[in-house]
């Protein structure tokens, strides 16, 4: 039922430009996540849609109309604050029916979608205590059966999950979601977690410096960021950035990567992709995943050799930090790389280690703008 | 068994209520003795060595006090006073404390000290130029022209301390029921002013009390319509002695009664509040 668009929305405080020119489009009942470090204004753009902020220019329109001179009570919007923002001198079953009470509703509506509510939330049973007399957990319930139960078109979120404890959080994550398709309301969701976003949203956002810098699906933007800051931002441990030379050898364009050129698993030099000829003798950066770089403790064709720094047990896998070594003892100078591998992979930190990078997982970066190289434009 | 760490933890109690003891001795102890005295037959207070419990209860003294002349129209004076005074400086101070907590406007921080500023000036100076202005004005001798006064001497506390509450209610909470279908003043009456209600209490019986315990400007500005201290203060030194102690007594009795009926209502109004 409602479209969100923002078109070119400005707002600065004071000397610091907190919102930079954002133009976005929500879908219908798309749930879309606002994701950056704290600081990149994704909370002012949030606060914009809510109309707790007024823009310096640009407009937004909620399904269709143009909201952006109305007051909060007139867009049909409900948000929920990182403070939770529970009301102290009202019981829980008072907090909820906050938003019905402004409208006035009879008494036997506002109990029954009070209770359905609360219910959702599972808070029926905290309905007559005062907020001071539940948890933490509890009182960031109140807050969302608060927003829900106006049934609004639009439903906002501050960084809702942070102020609880990480169990707390992990369980809440998946109850949210499960939520928040029951209810279809276009979403607008603000973190600075990453792995919160990547499990909620159908779309992220990313902010940096108070400009989206890219918005794709959460796999899109996790397999494929459009700049380095991204795939840096984006993904546990980040996205690894190789710094390579592009070179003529056999007749066509190779990356050298610490003197030694990328090989496929056969041995032969990779091709470097079409259109890389105009950048022959420049660097770029390979972004690639820990995930897709497979470590062999035996020199194989194509790999590059390397050596352990750290190794991090995790459980489920192990995580290593190495360095790419140009001969043994020789470090190319680039910076450390994470890998990740098997539990069971036997490695003791210090031997070297052979690594064969997935051609097709490879993101090229252009290491002046950051940005990735469009590989289908050139 | 015997814990050895209880044995310190009980010593340190009862240093603890030792000292509360002794506080509450030196606050209580000239307070027992204007109530003793005014609650004596008068030729008790000439009475040595004194008693430590009243050996008769009487009222005699205090009605003695009641009747004198012009005691009960200075003690209605004072309370109309003291209303006004409490009605200006919240109506005044609060909208001002709310605006200090709320809003960041150029010279926020120079209007706090100016407010403070006020106060430095003795009102011993204010009130010569103020009573010419106040007979110019045809205001001499009135309620108005001294809860004027008092409302002037109250409001730097009455807006630093309502600012200091309304900051204290996280604006987020405002803001939520903003998002809720309040409109601003919806949100202020429904949400901050609740929350602020205790700390606004309080700041309430510090300008009643200001203006019920102010002598000077009173004694300067009214000559036929005295408040209670101007009244007790003007007749004093013809007065007896057990006039002086039921007077005494009269006037802390009821800013005592008001701090105690008000202090749990500012102690348990919401448990906490939460943050």
């Amino acid at each position: 039922m409602a479209e969100i668009r923002l078109q070119g929305v400005h707002k600065t405080f004071g000397k610091v430009t907190a919102v930079n020119n954002v133009t976005l489009t929500v879908r219908d009942q798309e749930f879309i996540v606002l994701l950056g470090p704290s600081g990149c204004g994704k909370t002012t753009l949030l606060r914009c849609v809510a109309g707790l902020e007024y823009p310096d220019r640009g407009r937004i329109a909620i399904d269709g109309q143009d909201v952006t001179d109305r007051p909060p009570r007139q867009r049909r919007i409900a948000m929920v604050f990182q403070s939770y923002a529970v009301f102290p001198h009202l019981t829980v079953f008072e907090n909820v029916a906050f938003g019905l009470r402004m409208q006035k509703r009879p008494d036997d509506e506002v109990k029954q979608r009070v209770q359905a509510a609360a219910g959702l939330l599972q808070i029926g049973d905290l309905l007559d205590r005062y907020p001071a007399q539940v948890s933490g957990g509890q009182r960031q319930r109140v807050a969302v059966a608060r927003a829900i139960v106006m049934e609004p078109a639009v439903l906002l979120m501050d960084e809702p999950l942070s102020n609880l404890d990480a169990l707390l959080r992990l369980q809440m994550r998946a109850e949210l979601k499960r939520l928040l398709q029951e209810i279809r309301a276009t979403t607008i969701y603000v973190t600075h977690d990453q792995v919160e976003a990547l499990s909620l949203g159908d779309r992220i956002a990313v902010m940096k410096d108070g400009a989206i810098i890219q918005s794709d699906t959460p796999l899109k933007v996790y397999d494929e960021p459009a700049t380095v800051f991204v795939g840096g931002f984006i993904g546990n441990p980040p996205m690894n950035f190789l710094k390579g030379t592009l070179q003529m050898a056999d007749g066509q364009v190779v990356v050298s990567i610490g003197g030694q050129f990328l090989r496929s698993a056969q041995g032969q030099a990779l091709a470097a992709p079409p259109g890389f000829q105009a950048r022959l003798g420049n660097t770029v950066l390979l972004g690639i995943r820990a995930e897709n770089i497979q470590a062999r403790t035996e020199p194989v064709p194509g790999a590059l050799p390397a050596r352990v720094l750290v190794v991090e047990p995790l459980g489920s896998h192990l995580l290593l930090t190495l360095v790419l070594e140009r001969s043994e003892g020789v470090q190319v100078d680039s910076e450390s790389l994470k890998v990740t591998t098997g539990a069971d992979f036997a490695v003791e930190p210090q031997p070297p280690l052979w690594l064969l990078l997935e051609p097709a997982k490879i993101r090229w970066m252009d290491p002046q703008s950051g940005r990735a190289i469009n590989l289908e434009r050139v | 068994m015997r814990q050895p760490g209880s044995l310190r933890r009980r010593s340190g109690r009862l240093l603890l209520y030792g000292l509360a003891l002794i506080l509450s001795a030196w606050v209580l102890f000239p307070l027992f003795l204007i109530a003793f005295t005014a609650l004596s037959p008068r030729p008790a207070v000439y009475a040595w060595p004194k008693t430590l419990v009243p050996d008769t209860f009487s009222l005699d003294t205090l009605v003695f006090f009641l009747n004198s002349h012009g005691v009960l129209s200075a003690t209605l004076n004072s309370i109309g006073v003291a209303l006004i005074t409490l009605v200006l400086s919240l109506v005044i101070g609060a909208p001002a404390g709310y605006a200090l907590a709320r809003f960041v406007f150029p010279g926020r921080e120079t209007f706090k000290v100016l407010i403070l500023t006020t106060r430095a000036f003795p009102i011993v100076i204010l009130s010569i130029p103020l009573a010419v202005t106040f007979i110019q004005w045809n205001l001499y001798d009135t309620l108005i022209a001294v809860a004027l006064v008092h409302t002037a001497l109250a409001l730097p506390f009455a807006i630093l301390v309502t600012g200091s509450i309304f900051v204290s209610v996280p604006k987020e909470l405002e803001e939520a029921a903003l998002t809720l279908g309040c409109n601003r003043l919806q949100a202020f009456v429904r949400v901050a002013l609740p929350l602020a209600l205790p700390g606004l209490a309080a700041a309430a019986i510090f300008t009643f009390v200001l203006s019920w315990n102010e002598v000077f400007a009173a004694t300067i500005l009214t000559l036929r319509n005295r408040t209670l201290p101007a009244h007790v203060l003007t007749v004093l030194n013809e007065s007896p002695l057990p006039f002086r102690f039921a007077g005494g007594f009269f006037m802390i009795a009821p800013a005592l009664v008001f701090i105690f009926v008000i202090r749990r209502y500012l102690l348990n109004l919401w448990g906490r509040v939460v943050k």
